[in-house]
């Protein structure tokens, strides 16, 4: 297959998918989207014959133009628009997840300081103030008192940039100091692990230890949901423990495995895995080429068909 | 072959090794600045200050 890879940074994720593509002898277009200009009608050159894109954009703002601009074109692209979309807005992810009836933290969004502020009340300290667009725990607040609060939002609220003015306001989760990552093809886990940090935050990009870890059925069962709640896909799909006590917790108070549920609090579209890959026994880019091969016939079986 | 290339640090302007499997595009770590850096061409290589990360970077 003609795979055509769209890029700002050859990050080694992307040096992983590229090296496994090549190795398999597919032909692969490497797409410098920093280069590219996009026709209302007509796609760039570098597009032509490509049996599909794998959009592994950096920045949120070109991954959702593009995408929708491949819709346009009919150049079936992973992830789809629709997926991209979602996933980039904290808001429109948890919207999809709670539309699904998947299990997310209790969040609630609003406009101005003032409105804001009475979330934060109602949920008590400590809570979570998001910003709608970012990634790798970036900006993201840990609300501890009423003037800690009164401070973020007002610095915030004159940032600049009007996402900022988008209060994206969650509940805070006690998670057992850690949270789990799964990638997911189309809803399948490909391999998971739980990043692990004395910090609130346990993103692997805020230096959170990683180690491989074994799904449940509720675990595989949420994963599918969460995939399919944002259109499915190649993803990341984070989960955090309920009804688990952290380590240091009083072990008479431990619960029983049969406790443990989940929440899901995001999914992720242009999802890294190199951390993954190291933790894990899977071939994690072995089994997503598995799956962009499979991908890629079924499109073109399809066509077949209907032609 | 040899495993490694080599290349100017555009701010340092020390020579540094590469992996010879770099790519365009890539992101290297500096060893003589610990900047990163972005390889810009492989005939010759060439490396330039990688962007800055921007806010809507991310996964």
């Amino acid at each position: 297959m003609h795979v055509g890879l769209l890029y700002s940074r050859i990050r080694r994720d992307e040096k992983l998918l590229l090296n496994e593509l090549r190795d398999r002898g597919h032909e692969v277009t490497k797409i410098d989207v920093r280069k590219e200009q996009f026709d209302l009608t007509e796609p760039p050159e570098s597009f032509d014959g490509l049996d599909v894109v794998v959009d592994r954009c950096l920045a949120t703002s070109r991954s959702i133009y593009i995408t929708r601009f491949l819709q346009s074109y009919g150049i079936p692209v992973v992830n789809s628009h629709e997926t991209a979309d979602i996933c980039a807005d904290k808001a429109k992810n948890s919207l999809a997840l709670a539309d699904a009836g998947v299990p997310t933290p209790n969040t609630k969004v609003a406009f101005t300081v003032e409105s804001a502020m009475e979330i934060v009340e109602e949920f008590g300290y400590p809570c979570v103030l998001k910003p709608v667009v970012g990634s790798w725990g970036r900006l993201m607040a840990k609300i501890d008192s009423e003037s800690a609060a009164e401070a973020i939002l007002e610095h915030k609220s004159t940032l600049g940039n009007y996402e900022h003015k988008v209060f994206y306001i969650q509940e805070f989760v006690e998670k057992p100091g850690r949270d789990i990552r799964v990638l997911a093809v189309d809803g399948e886990p490909v391999a998971a692990m739980v990043r692990s940090s004395d910090h609130w935050l346990t993103n692997a990009a805020k230096g959170a230890s990683v180690e491989e870890f074994e799904l449940d059925d509720r675990a595989k069962e949420l994963v599918k949901q969460a995939s399919d709640a944002v259109g499915g896909g190649l993803l990341g799909v984070d989960l955090m423990e309920t009804g688990v006590v952290s380590e240091s917790g009083d072990s008479e108070a431990r619960q029983t495995q049969s406790d443990v549920d989940y929440t899901v609090h995001e999914v992720n579209h242009t999802v890294e895995f190199k951390a993954l890959n190291d933790a894990v026994e899977a071939d994690v880019p072995a089994t997503v080429v598995d799956w962009l091969e499979a991908k890629v016939d079924g499109e073109q079986s399809l066509a077949e068909v209907s032609a | 072959m040899s495993d490694t290339i080599t290349a100017e640090d555009p701010l340092s302007g020390e020579e540094i090794e590469l992996p010879s499997d770099v790519e365009v595009g890539e992101i290297i770590d500096s060893p003589a600045t610990g900047a990163e850096l972005e390889v810009v061409s492989l005939d010759p290589v060439t490396l330039e200050e990688a962007p800055e990360l921007e806010e809507d970077w991310g996964e």
